[in-house]
């Protein structure tokens, strides 16, 4: 085998263990921003800010007793939060816990659960692809 | 010669086994019912699903027929939708019914679904008599504590509950 292609098998396989990684919430803000831009032309990407404002926003139509994300999960998403039945709840933030959003599935199981609890309804992929690039930032 | 070979000290050998046992009585209860152990979910699904929320609750905790009509209405867990693939929902529930408190755990469960009906299938394990009885001794106050929150919270008093052992704290 020549040096060169060592060197770009080296790369290719360097590159896709970092696509393992780190990919992962990055391939599903790729999902849920192409379902934002099938529904709206003028989608001009996901906001942190907004979706900062979503995980405290005080909601009030879903159930009495969880109004916000970040009753359960705190308001800094870096440090853990805790259930309803005093169960800790590893932090939310990307940094914090680097795993978390490693399945696809996973995810979409607590946003179905968790926005059925908070706001009474199943969340937007613009909310969703927002509340990622907050989790993303931090 | 002989004699002092084969003497044996038959007093002190008594002596031990006297006071070893109530020792083996002890022991024995540990490993048999009344010892606070509860074997801990260790299946990975399990502690996935039913451990999120809440404490991965150990299956002998309950009786088969209870686990059963639980995974039957997991859209309307205790108020929550916790509803999950028919894959996971079986596995899950083979896991519970098998070790339950009336199947493979009940050498772990004591007495506690002695006030358990036969046909009865209790929901929640704080209302069983046993638990309600062993509780009874807590403030009521207790209960709503920052650290507490609820009575499904095991580990805020039984530090090793995770572990599978219950003992009064």
């Amino acid at each position: 085998m020549s040096i060169r292609s060592t060197a770009l098998m080296l790369l290719v396989l360097a590159s896709a263990s970092a696509h393992a990684l780190g990919g992962t919430l990055e391939e599903q803000l790729v999902r849920y921003a192409a379902e934002v831009r099938a529904a709206d032309s003028a989608f001009s990407g996901f906001s942190a800010a907004r979706g900062e404002q979503f995980h405290n926003a005080r909601f009030g139509t879903g159930k009495p007793d969880t109004p916000a994300c970040s009753t359960c999960h705190g308001s800094d998403p870096a440090t853990p939060g805790r259930t309803l039945t005093g169960k800790a709840i590893e932090p939310v933030a990307l940094s914090a816990s680097p795993s978390r959003y490693a399945d696809p599935e996973k995810v979409e199981k607590w946003f179905k659960r968790n926005c059925n609890e908070v706001l009474g309804r199943a969340c937007s992929p613009a909310e969703k692809g927002d509340w990622l690039a907050y989790m993303q930032s931090r | 010669m002989n004699t002092t070979t084969l003497r044996v000290p038959y007093r002190p050998i008594i002596m031990g086994l006297l006071l070893m046992a109530p020792l083996a009585f002890v022991l024995d209860r540990a490993q048999a019912g009344d010892s606070h152990y509860y074997p801990p979910v260790t299946d990975p699904v399990v502690l996935e699903e039913c451990g999120s929320c809440h404490l991965a609750f150990p299956p002998s905790m309950l009786p088969a027929r209870s686990w059963t009509v639980m995974m039957a209405n997991l859209e309307d867990h205790f108020g929550d939708d916790a509803s999950l693939s028919a894959d996971a929902a079986r596995h899950i529930e083979a896991y519970l019914v098998e070790r339950a408190a009336d199947r493979g755990g009940q050498r772990y469960v004591g007495k506690l679904l002695r006030g358990v009906g036969a046909r009865e299938a209790p929901q929640r394990i704080s209302e069983l008599p046993k638990w309600v009885h062993e509780h009874d001794e807590v403030r009521r106050s207790r209960w709503s504590e920052p650290e507490v929150r609820s009575k499904a919270n095991c580990a805020a008093c039984h530090r090793d509950a995770e572990q599978g052992y219950y003992d009064d704290d």
